[in-house]
């Protein structure tokens, strides 16, 4: 970029009138970094569906969207410490029907993810709201924090 | 046309509307895929609003201009820290302009498993009618 180049120009300079414009520049690049920071923090891994990971003390929260996916045709499985999700999501053929836009794909999917931590693979539990697959994941017992008694 | 036997599904990100009538509530705005598809009798939309409930969502024809509107409530808890997060999260806004003359008292909607079906009849045209001139 041209205005960065150009702040750029004077660094050899000691203590000179740029200095301000340093601050200027410094606090440019600070602003750009949060922005692209914010996208980085959106980037996708380019596998379907996206997934949204979270946790708590307890647990991990696997959220992934999926709408006019029928349960029945989700798979979910569980290890020492990942996940896949697959599934497939089907769009039936409408009869006699002219389409204008056709914006929704069907298909099949798999996706598979470590977790940051082991996890108690028999108690996973997984639900299916308003198109939005809801997985929850409970850390297993030797990684969650422990709360230590002081006598 | 169906092609769901073996295609692999590919990633469609969100689009994110950029810029709404300014909104009340801020927060992200997304346009949801659609298909849309006509039949002799009828128009029909679907569209995929993941996260929205049947109370949640508006759909409002006036003058040709069809708007869905769905709200999507958090469903995270508030001690949930982020890992990793690939899909953003906000209401669903998308407008159309219809062409064909509609049934307002017919139109029917259907939300299930964050898609919605939305069944616009049209107005059926008057059947032409011949007109026998008579002559005396």
């Amino acid at each position: 970029m041209i205005y960065r180049r150009w702040l750029q120009w004077p660094q050899w300079q000691l203590h000179s009138p740029y200095d301000e414009m340093d601050r200027l520049r410094r606090r440019l690049e600070e602003l750009y970094e949060n922005y692209a920071g914010d996208q980085a923090g959106r980037s996708s891994s380019g596998v379907f569906p996206l997934v949204n990971l979270t946790e708590d003390a307890e647990n991990f929260y696997l959220r992934a969207e999926l709408p006019g996916v029928a349960s029945e045709d989700l798979d979910i499985q569980a290890t020492g410490k990942s996940i896949t999700l697959s599934g497939e999501r089907k769009i039936p053929v409408e009869e006699g029907a002219r389409y204008h836009r056709k914006e929704r794909d069907a298909g099949k999917f798999s996706r598979g993810l470590n977790l940051p931590s082991d996890i108690d693979a028999d108690k996973v539990t997984a639900k299916v709201m308003n198109g939005i697959l809801n997985i929850t994941i409970p850390k297993a017992e030797s990684v969650k924090p422990r709360k230590i008694a002081i006598n | 046309m169906n092609g769901s036997d073996s295609k692999e599904l590919k990633v469609r990100e969100k689009q994110e509307l950029s810029s709404q009538t300014e909104q009340t509530r801020p927060g992200p705005v997304f346009t949801p895929d659609v298909d849309i598809f006509e039949t002799e009798k009828e128009i029909v939309l679907l569209a995929d609003m993941p996260g929205v409930r049947a109370e949640d969502l508006t759909i409002d024809l006036r003058d040709d201009v069809l708007t869905l509107t769905g709200e999507v409530q958090e469903q995270a808890n508030d001690q949930e820290q982020a890992l990793m997060m690939e899909f953003g999260v906000g209401k669903f806004y998308r407008q159309f302009t219809l062409g064909e003359v509609i049934n307002q008292g017919a139109i029917d909607a259907n939300l299930q498993g964050g898609v919605l079906r939305l069944t616009l009849p049209k107005v059926e045209k008057a059947t032409p009618r011949r007109i026998t001139v008579k002559s005396a």
